[in-house]
């Protein structure tokens, strides 16, 4: 027991090119712009978020609030929602993986989920009292359901947002 | 010797004072939006930044809809033609007769010396998309101010209307509809003539007519179109059929639930009247238009 069953199996990785950093942002940007329709619509992750919590609590020293912030802004133009709200669900989000930064390396992809999924209720959380505090309806319980399914989320970014900084080793010379 | 406020790598402020300064900035941005409505210069930068990115994720949709309509058979396109020349042979009845009872309602302003009214100048757009913020019912329409799309403006489909327009960006604008919980559109009663205003609740296909007594002239089925008196929609365009008619005791007015006209969810093109906001309510034409309205009462 005792260590082991704590922190994941250590990897050595290669240093994250920039550019796949910003490509996969700008990617998850256009999903989240995809005309999603009917019942996907409720079940649609926050892939900016998701990205962005991964980013985050992976490279700091690339990206933070400012990029959160941003971001943010660019959401709420797209989902024609109040101007500002995105800004500040993300810049919560940006905190929190600031925070949990540590907290996560001790555990592996498959046990972040339920450390990721009070951020995105959190995030969540914030919008709606902005908007109930604006004087909107309550948009009823399924409005929770992205911070869910951007939890499950996590494990398969994991992987993929990992995939290329992964060194290829020759079987022939390992090591 | 100890330094323990000393930190190993300079980094600027701390993650609490960042969070701290975004989340204000956030707050009053949301602030000047939601009070001031400050920030349209802000939002419509933001969007042209955002445009080609809004443009390739529209693609794919766009491109299977081209597919789909190139993969259609000649037996549909002639049903579907016969269909629409059917309708055609319909509207133009309809429009012959339309055409003399505006040249007949020409006149009879002319006798009675108001002004003309505007003939309505419409720009064609489609719903790019919608449903992103369960708060509101609103879409995202692929006209904007390089068109002349205008703030204010009423947004019609084939069966009635649609919403207004609440945001200009350069190509593109945001339509509030009907049903959105802040909105408001005085409609009439096309059977009886009684007026009213009809209110969105915040879900699809309901509106309610609020605030009508008891003894109002409305029954379930009725035809709501719009009155007019607003300034911003022409008079006489469908906007809801009456469903409901519920009439309580216990309440001072009746409970009337309609549903909308307009094929929000069915339809994807839209035209946006651009000429009907062109007519700001002019305090002085009350005068001339009473007698007209007597007239309507009386008749």
């Amino acid at each position: 027991m005792g260590v082991s069953s704590y922190s994941p199996r250590q990897e050595l990785l290669l240093p994250v090119r920039a550019g796949f950093l910003w490509l996969t942002v700008l990617a998850a940007l256009l999903v989240n712009l995809l005309p999603w329709a009917g019942f996907w619509t409720w079940l649609k992750p926050d892939f900016v978020a998701v990205v962005l919590l991964f980013w985050i609590v992976r490279e700091p020293r690339l990206i933070g609030f400012g990029v959160a912030f941003v971001l943010g802004l660019a959401m709420d133009v797209a989902m024609a929602s109040l101007f500002g709200q995105h800004a500040l669900a993300y810049t919560v989000i940006a905190f929190a993986a600031t925070m949990l930064r540590r907290r996560l390396r001790m555990f592996s992809a498959d046990k972040h989920v339920l450390q990721i999924l009070p951020i995105l209720l959190t995030a969540q959380a914030v919008i709606l009292l902005v908007r109930l505090a604006g004087g909107a309806a309550f948009p009823g319980w399924t409005w929770f359901v992205p911070a869910i399914t951007g939890a499950l989320l996590w494990p398969i970014a994991w992987v993929v947002l990992l995939a290329p900084q992964r060194p290829r080793i020759d079987p022939e010379h390992p090591i | 010797m100890e330094h323990p406020q000393q930190p190993f790598f300079n980094r600027g402020p701390t993650p609490f004072a960042r969070f701290l300064l975004f989340s204000l900035l956030a707050l009053a941005l949301i602030v000047a939006d939601s009070r001031f409505k400050y920030l349209t210069i802000v939002q419509q930068a933001v969007a042209v930044v955002l445009y080609p990115l809004q443009r390739i994720a529209l693609a794919p949709a766009a491109l299977s809809e081209r597919m789909s309509g190139f993969l259609v058979t000649q037996a549909q396109l002639t049903t579907r033609n016969n269909g629409l020349e059917q309708q055609n042979l319909v509207n133009a009845a309809a429009l012959l007769r339309l055409e003399a009872l505006e040249q007949e309602n020409a006149r009879l302003r002319g006798l009675l010396d108001t002004r003309e009214a505007q003939s309505q100048a419409a720009v064609y757009a489609e719903i790019l998309y919608s449903h992103r913020d369960p708060f509101t019912r609103r879409v995202i329409i692929s006209k904007g101010l390089t068109d002349g799309v205008g703030q204010g403006q009423p947004v019609v489909d084939a069966a009635g209307v649609v919403g207004q327009v609440t945001r200009v960006y350069p190509w593109a604008s945001q339509v509030t509809l009907v049903t959105d919980k802040d909105m408001t559109i005085p409609v009439q009663v096309m059977r009886s003539g009684v007026r009213g205003v009809l209110y969105g609740v915040g879900s699809d296909g309901l509106l309610e007519l609020r605030f009508m007594p008891f003894s109002a002239d409305i029954q379930t089925g009725d035809r709501l179109v719009t009155s007019g008196i607003d300034g911003t929609y022409p008079a006489g365009l469908p906007v809801a059929v009456v469903q409901e008619v519920e009439r309580n005791a216990a309440s001072m007015f009746s409970r009337i639930s309609a549903q909308p006209a307009a094929g929000v969810n069915r339809y994807r093109q839209v035209l946006v009247l651009t000429a009907a906001s062109a007519h700001p309510a002019n305090p002085g034409f009350d005068e001339p238009s009473a007698p007209r309205k007597r007239g309507r009462k009386g008749g």
